[in-house]
């Protein structure tokens, strides 16, 4: 018996499409099993963890809100996943644009007008796309390696946040514990908008799919990212630099993964401290990928990994499963994804046995 | 003659029978019949996707038949893997070598055995076959420093260790000097002379009527005839290899050359990495309606000639001209926007990309030239009106616009970039291995359309290693060795000797190229 895998020349749109469906429910049938064998309840750890959130509505606010800043990295990260230039550091872009709001909120603390948000946000996307600048140049000019230099960063901005919210950026009146001063209610963005449970942050994020939609399915620019991940020297031929999309992917995915910390401290915490980190820009990575790299399949696949991180706590309290479920739970999408997409673009081919002759077939 | 009367009489030392295989949506060989006798150089024809790979990959055990026979001296027999071919006695050299640049001759040889031989008596073992061949090679030399001739014959060398009694070479002529193939003949001729059979696979007509007693065709996976190619002409078994009529390129009435439109001066790059080529003080210019040919074996440059001109690396600024322009300093996009256009030599992942669209792949390099771009975003309409043009004009056998790069067969993926840039009307074009692996019925629409372009006014250079399509294609020819091009000849006045001593025919030593070109002249 062989066992083969040979390239499919065609890719099947319906497959690509169903293929992140097959991974979540394939996460459901392992989970419940693994988490059985070892002793809990596993089909109701993954019940309380897939589906109590959807069912019931008061979990939706806590979905939505964990969703906001997975799709937001998630969308940043996906040109340069198209160029095949790895940002593995989108937690620590993320942080930076939280220092970066929070850096504005500290020198505005006694002004007030509707220009301090907007300004917060925009020195947090700054400051994400700062972190991610020395990955490109270092990449660029010296062919350092993107995926370790970007997640190197992240640990020089968690010692960032350390010894600002410990130090100069503590808060005086915050009885010496490690965080800043609370956000004035004009350095705030409401919580839900619209009337609905959803933060302003899920807003932006679905706006901006649709224009990530655009540019990477009809802009020249878009066209350019492909061809340099999917075939460098083609993309040298069509007058793309490889060197322009390590540049420019980087600063997106450090802007929007900017943004999205930048927003969490404005609806969510309302303040910057030591428990901050919260893992998104790393599982950003997994809702890349379960996504498709596509905006909108991103979209879907950020609310889904949201309710995988709410209905892990659930799952904490109900079946008594540890903290690290969730995780566990994100890490097979992620397996399981990849795996799928090998059989999407391969065919599996088993041989049995010997070659039937002629005389077998007469 | 008694011996071919014994050889008749003698059991076919390879015979298929009704061998079929099929591959998802192709029938790939269909009922296929072969007999090979000892002793016997048996050519396999047939154009590219007539079956042939497919048929010498059941033979050496890669693939296995779906139905049929195959049948060794007689008995019927089952080739489950290479390895189980080479204990038959079947050997065979692939078109692509597969050689460790960095290690000597006898090192690669001896990764490539299945029996492990202490190194002294390899290479004792090696030098007897070399001696017994008369074949030139030092199994201490590192691979990097040999030539394209030499390389082959490392792979010979390993298959003949095996004294195999079947030897299958695959268009083993495609990277030859003139001189080279003549002395591969000679090897192949001792090698029958003693026993073995040849299956010698190829599309070069011309070599299989010098070299062949026998040769099969295909045609669509299907066995078509079996000839003496020493009473057929080049032109009798190409129409029997297409099944149809070949046409003759036709050169518009009264072309006239005009001005100089094309030109480099004094071009010359470092090397780029371990096994690159410089290019030395380069020089050329082709006419507004000239087709200028580039000469010479794989490797001396032509690649790195290609990327000069297309704009993939920076040249000095007025080392390139376009109609009087200097344009060196120009990248890809800025040079075709002045009306220069290029192909290079690999189609998938440089010329095109398989993952993409048809019409994609025209956007590739149309999309400024033929307005498909505003406000940043591509007009997808005109990119898919521009591919299904293409598809139409140059006759390319795929769905439409919509399939992928990938799903077309070589050939007609060749015609649809040819046609890609043929169709942006360049004023100067220049193209690598227009015709490189591609069957002959669309060979010959590539060559008609480049002539037709040249006829239009475009000032045309064509690097290619397959000399018989520069003799047919140009006006004139130079030959690049070692990153320099030799001086201009005018096609109707050149002799094959000369360019296959410019060529390097004498490798490693520039000076002794000179020297024999030099006495060539002199007689």
């Amino acid at each position: 018996m062989r066992i083969r895998l040979e390239k499919r020349r065609e890719l099947s749109r319906v497959m690509l499409a169903l293929s992140p469906i097959g991974a979540v429910v394939m996460t459901m049938i392992v989970g419940a099993i693994i988490f059985e064998g070892i002793g809990y309840d596993g089909p109701r750890a993954v019940f309380e963890i897939f589906f109590t959130p959807v069912l019931a509505s008061y979990k939706w606010p806590d979905v939505a809100a964990k969703a906001a800043p997975l799709i937001l990295i998630a969308l940043g990260l996906t040109f340069g996943n198209q160029a095949k230039v790895w940002n593995i550091g989108a937690e620590g872009q993320y942080l930076l644009g939280a220092l970066g709001g929070a850096g504005v909120a500290i020198l505005t603390q006694s002004m007030h007008g509707p220009w301090i948000v907007p300004l917060m946000i925009l020195a947090g996307m700054a400051a994400g796309a700062l972190w991610a600048a020395p990955v490109a140049f270092l990449r660029n000019r010296y062919g350092v390696n993107e995926i370790l230099s970007s997640l190197m960063l992240v640990y020089v901005a968690l010692q960032l946040l350390n010894y600002l919210v410990t130090g100069p950026w503590k808060d005086p009146n915050g009885q010496n514990f490690p965080q800043t001063a609370p956000f004035t209610p004009d350095q705030r963005l409401p919580a839900h908008l619209f009337g609905l449970p959803f933060p302003p942050g899920l807003y932006i994020a679905f706006a901006l799919a649709l224009v990530f939609w655009l540019v990477m399915s009809r802009s020249e620019y878009g066209l350019g990212v492909r061809i340099v991940g999917e075939a460098p020297k083609a993309a040298r031929y069509a007058g793309y630099r490889a060197s322009n999309a390590v540049w420019s992917t980087m600063l997106i995915s450090g802007g929007m993964a900017g943004l999205a910390g930048v927003l969490e401290t404005t609806t969510q915490s309302g303040q910057l401290n030591l428990g901050f980190p919260s893992g998104y820009g790393f599982t950003a990575i997994i809702v890349s990928f379960l996504g498709r790299l596509h905006p909108m399949g991103i979209f879907l696949a950020g609310i889904v990994l949201a309710i995988s991180y709410v209905g892990g706590q659930v799952a904490q309290t109900t079946v008594h499963v540890p903290s690290s479920t969730a995780g566990i739970f994100q890490a097979m999408m992620l397996f399981f994804i990849l795996a799928s997409d090998v059989l999407v673009r391969r065919r599996l081919r088993i041989e049995w046995g010997a070659p039937k002759t002629a005389a077998a077939r007469a | 003659m008694a011996d071919s009367a014994i050889l008749q009489q003698a059991k076919p030392r390879l015979e298929l029978r009704g061998v079929t295989k099929r591959f998802p949506g192709v029938l790939a060989n269909d009922n296929v019949n072969l007999k090979v006798k000892p002793g016997e150089i048996h050519a396999l024809l047939g154009e590219n996707g007539a079956g042939k790979s497919t048929l010498v990959k059941m033979i050496y055990g890669v693939l296995a038949p779906d139905a049929g026979e195959i049948l060794w001296n007689g008995d019927p027999v089952q080739v489950t893997s290479p390895r189980a071919a080479r204990r038959l006695g079947v050997g065979m050299v692939f078109q692509h070598f597969s050689l460790f640049e960095a290690l000597t001759v006898l090192e690669n040889i001896a990764l490539g055995l299945d029996a492990k031989f202490s190194q002294r008596e390899l290479e004792a073992e090696i030098r007897r076959v070399l001696d017994l061949y008369g074949l030139k090679l030092d199994p201490r030399r590192i691979v990097t420093t040999l030539s394209v001739g030499e390389r082959q014959r490392i792979e010979i060398v390993r298959a003949l260790l095996l004294n195999p009694k079947l030897l299958i070479m695959d268009e083993p002529t495609s990277v030859l000097t003139p001189q080279e193939v003549e002395q591969l003949f000679e090897t192949l001729r001792k090698l029958a002379a003693q026993g073995c059979s040849i299956l010698y696979i190829s599309h070069k007509l011309h070599e299989i009527i010098a070299l062949c007693e026998t040769a099969t065709i295909l045609r669509g996976g299907k066995f078509v005839a079996e000839c003496d190619p020493r009473n057929e002409t080049s032109k009798s078994m190409a129409e029997l290899m297409i099944g149809a009529n070949l046409k003759e390129i036709s050169r518009g009435p009264g072309r006239t050359l005009g001005a100089e439109k094309f030109a480099a001066r004094n071009l010359s790059l470092p090397k780029h990495g371990d096994f690159g080529v410089a290019l030395k003080d380069i020089s050329f210019s082709v006419r507004a309606g000239e087709i200028l040919g580039v000469a010479g074996v794989a490797g001396n440059g032509q690649n790195e000639l290609m990327e000069a001109l297309s704009g993939e690396a920076g040249a000095r600024d007025d080392a390139i001209l376009l109609e009087g322009s200097p344009i060196g300093a120009l990248n890809p996009t800025g040079r075709r926007a002045r009306g220069l256009c290029a192909v290079p030599e690999e189609r998938n992942g440089h010329a095109a990309v398989a993952e993409l669209t048809l019409a994609l792949n025209g956007a590739l390099t149309a999309r400024r030239r033929m307005g498909f771009v505003s406000a940043g975003l591509i007009n997808m309409g005109r990119a898919r009106a521009y591919a299904t043009k293409v598809i139409g004009a140059f006759t390319v056998k795929a769905l439409g616009y919509q399939s992928t790069a990938g799903s077309l067969s070589g050939g007609n993926l060749q015609k649809f970039i040819m046609g890609r840039e043929i169709l942006q009307e360049p004023s100067a074009i220049a193209v690598s291995q227009p015709t490189w692996g591609v069957d002959a019925g669309a060979a010959a629409a590539i060559r008609q359309a480049l002539v037709d372009l040249a006829s239009r006014g475009c000032a045309i250079l064509v690097i290619s290693s397959d000399l018989d399509e520069l003799l047919e294609l140009c006006d004139s020819l130079v030959v690049i060795n070692l990153g320099s091009l030799s001086r201009v000849m005018k096609v109707g006045e050149v002799s094959i000797e000369e360019i296959g001593l410019l060529m390097g025919g004498v490798h490693g030593d520039p000076q002794a190229t000179v020297e024999m070109t030099e006495a060539l002249h002199a007689h």
